[in-house]
């Protein structure tokens, strides 16, 4: 993708004498509609720390810890979806935020933009985490660090076990069971879902697709219309696998069934033989906050053993952790919720998954524009 | 003298007027006027990397206009708020009919604050609690497994959209029948009892006629309401399929497309804006507005 060459519309404020007429009432309509985004009082305290995450993030059960020591408030502004969260970046006044919680896809993106600072690797305890992820490459530019992971998950398929079982979901192909007519949630964003039929098609990787794959794809998500039941927000995914609406949802992982299991509902999650996907939480540095030494600390504590141990299980919905100390700390204080979230040292467990080459990393479409396949997402739902 | 003296006079009214008028005119002008010029020019605008940039291009609309999803999604949410439009004014009317015509002022001043209790809370929480009820396990499926019926599939189908648009537009259309229904001249409707006209037909010859605009106008509510909302195609219709304004939705919420979707806010202006000329029309039919 292409450099960032175009400003904020606000930055034509700035430069009225270059612009026709229509661009310069449109900015100043447009900066008058977009302040309205961003805490801004909030931002002004000194007190504040001003985070822009998935929800969930600005939980007391994770924040309090940080709050408490360092006498400040953690501010949450919550986002759902990847691009969505860039628009807020984009559309913020500078210094609305000083940390930003971001995919890892999206995270160049925010280093090309210039909206997040480069991060000094010795700040943070990466050595403490997995191998694998120490150096994790969409954090990494040309050697330089712009993103420290706080959690993970993989995507594959989220199912009810009272409607399939074990060996209905080693494949996608489960998806087009008559077990499961009418039955098919879809979390409504095109980039999950997408990507695991990708793979389910043979892609690998996934979302680097040539135009003949991507008609291949097309044709695969369009032939599961039949199987549908809806298109589900974040939450609605919750209910609709409660309430029985949907039998299995592609797309989706432990992040959504963890807790339901918790809660007694007949759920599971798996990544089929075909493999998965991994999504990726990471904290940067906002390059305009005012209280970077603030938000750095910040992410230094989401990054420890207590934080990671606190953010795993983020009443919102629970995740992997990179760290293995916050493994050991989990592992001694809450044994049963390590064998949930498969994160022991002596079985199985989630690195086991990664290791074997199941898992590729989400991003967005590498050989098509976002448009391409968002269009595609919109025309499988009119179907 | 005197000419002047009228004149004068004709000037200090309009100045009276303009300044009673003039805060909701400018509020419009501040608020509607100058957003909506906004929305249009930002139909020619274009996007790149989630980046709005001012432009002038007509890819926006030809893309909207050409695609098969946006055609789908326009024939589906005008069918289905124009069905509502018509299955709520007939099923409302006896409902009216009643609080008009059967029931004391007293009474009527009553049931249409029942009507009202509704709009207390927001439609949002009062749509998710109907998840509860149409759910695979909800309320309804749980009483019709008890008594042997197969369960009915209600969430996340055109038919959830449905009670979801009559749940929102029902009351409002009963109380502005109602309103419609009281100013019906009583002394039509006698003189047609009188003259021996059974109650069907004074109904049909006297009271509707009588009562167009209002029952036109309220016919238009629903289906202006039911056309932009958003809560009931999410919620209960599980966008399945989309209507215009969750494309609206989609459209910014993947690639930050804000000119497409002005695009598709736009085109939705301008069919209520006809649709609603039409009704109107159709309404005062050879009369003028009073």
């Amino acid at each position: 993708m292409s450099k960032f060459q175009i400003t904020d519309p606000r930055g034509l404020l700035l430069r009225p004498t270059r612009r026709t007429v229509l661009q310069g009432a449109g900015a100043l309509a447009g900066a008058a509609a977009f302040t309205g985004f961003g805490p801004f009082e909030a931002s002004a305290q000194d007190n504040v720390l001003n985070i822009l995450t998935w929800p969930g993030h600005g939980d007391p059960a994770f924040v309090k810890p940080f709050e408490d020591e360092h006498g400040v408030k953690v501010v949450a502004k919550e986002y759902v979806g990847g691009e969505p969260m860039l628009a807020l970046m984009n559309q913020s006044p500078p210094g609305s935020f000083d940390v930003v919680l971001a995919d890892a896809e999206y995270i160049y993106m925010l280093q090309e933009g210039g909206f997040i600072d480069e991060m000094d690797p010795a700040d943070y305890p990466l050595a403490d985490y997995w191998p694998e992820f120490q150096k994790f490459p969409l954090h990494w530019k040309d050697d330089k660090l712009y993103s420290v992971m706080i959690r993970f998950g993989y995507l594959g398929l989220a199912y009810r076990t009272d409607v399939l079982n074990e060996e209905d979901v080693k494949t996608y192909k489960a998806l087009w069971s008559e077990k499961v007519k009418g039955k098919v949630g879809f979390f409504d964003w095109y980039l999950p879902t997408m990507g695991c039929l990708s793979l389910g098609n043979g892609n690998k990787p996934p979302f680097d697709i040539d135009e003949a794959a991507f008609e291949a794809l097309k044709e695969t998500l369009f032939s599961l219309r039949p199987q549908t039941s809806g298109f589900y927000s974040m939450a609605d995914q919750f209910a609709m696998l409660t309430n029985g609406t949907a039998g299995v949802i592609p797309g989706v992982g432990d992040w959504v069934v963890l807790l339901l299991q918790n809660e007694g509902v007949p759920v599971n999650a798996v990544v089929p033989d075909e493999g998965g996907i991994q999504w990726t939480e990471s904290m940067s540095v906002v390059s305009s906050s005012s209280k970077k030494d603030l938000a750095k600390k910040f992410i230094q504590y989401a990054s420890s053993p207590e934080g990671q141990f606190r953010s795993a299980r983020l009443p919102a919905y629970w995740a992997s952790i990179p760290n293995r100390k916050g493994w050991e700390k989990m592992n001694a204080e809450a044994p049963e919720d390590a064998v949930k979230l498969r994160h022991t040292f002596d079985a199985r467990n989630v690195m086991d998954e990664y290791k074997e080459g199941k898992i590729f990393i989400r991003q967005t479409p590498v050989q098509q524009d976002i448009e391409t396949w968002n269009d595609t997402w919109s025309e499988f739902k009119a179907m | 003298m005197a000419d002047s003296s009228l004149s004068h006079a004709r000037a200090s009214r309009i100045r009276f007027a303009v300044f009673l008028g003039a805060p909701t005119l400018i509020w419009q002008l501040c608020f509607f006027v100058v957003p909506l010029g906004f929305l249009v020019a930002m139909t020619f605008w274009s996007v790149r990397n989630f980046r709005l940039q001012p432009d002038f291009t007509f890819a926006n609309w030809s893309t909207i206009l050409s695609a098969g999803f946006f055609q789908s999604a326009y024939t589906y949410t005008f069918g289905l708020s124009a069905l509502v439009a018509v299955f709520v004014s007939v099923a409302a009317f006896p409902v009216a009919y009643v609080l008009a015509f059967k029931v004391r002022p007293s009474t009527r001043m009553l049931l249409a604050g029942l009507l009202v209790v509704p709009f207390f809370t927001s439609f949002p929480v009062r749509i998710y609690s109907m998840q509860i009820f149409f759910s695979p396990n909800g309320l309804i499926n749980t009483a019709l497994d008890a008594i042997g019926i197969a369960p009915i599939s209600v969430l996340n189908s055109p038919t959830g959209t449905f009670i979801g648009f009559l749940t929102l537009t029902a009351p409002l259309v009963v109380l502005l029948q109602t309103f419609a229904l009281v100013a019906v001249d009583r002394q039509l409707v006698e003189a047609a009892h009188n003259l021996r006209c059974g109650a069907l037909r004074t109904v049909f010859t006297i009271v509707i006629p009588a009562a167009r605009v209002g029952l036109v106008v309220a016919g238009a509510f629903a289906f202006v309401l039911a056309f932009g909302d958003y809560i009931s195609p999410q919620f209960l219709g599980g966008s399945n399929p989309p209507t215009l304004s969750i494309l609206i939705a989609d459209q910014v919420k993947s690639g930050n497309h804000w000119p497409r979707a002005s695009v598709v806010a736009v085109i939705m202006i301008a069919t209520l804006a006809l649709v609603l000329g039409a009704l109107l029309k159709l309404a005062y039919g050879g009369r003028k507005p009073s």
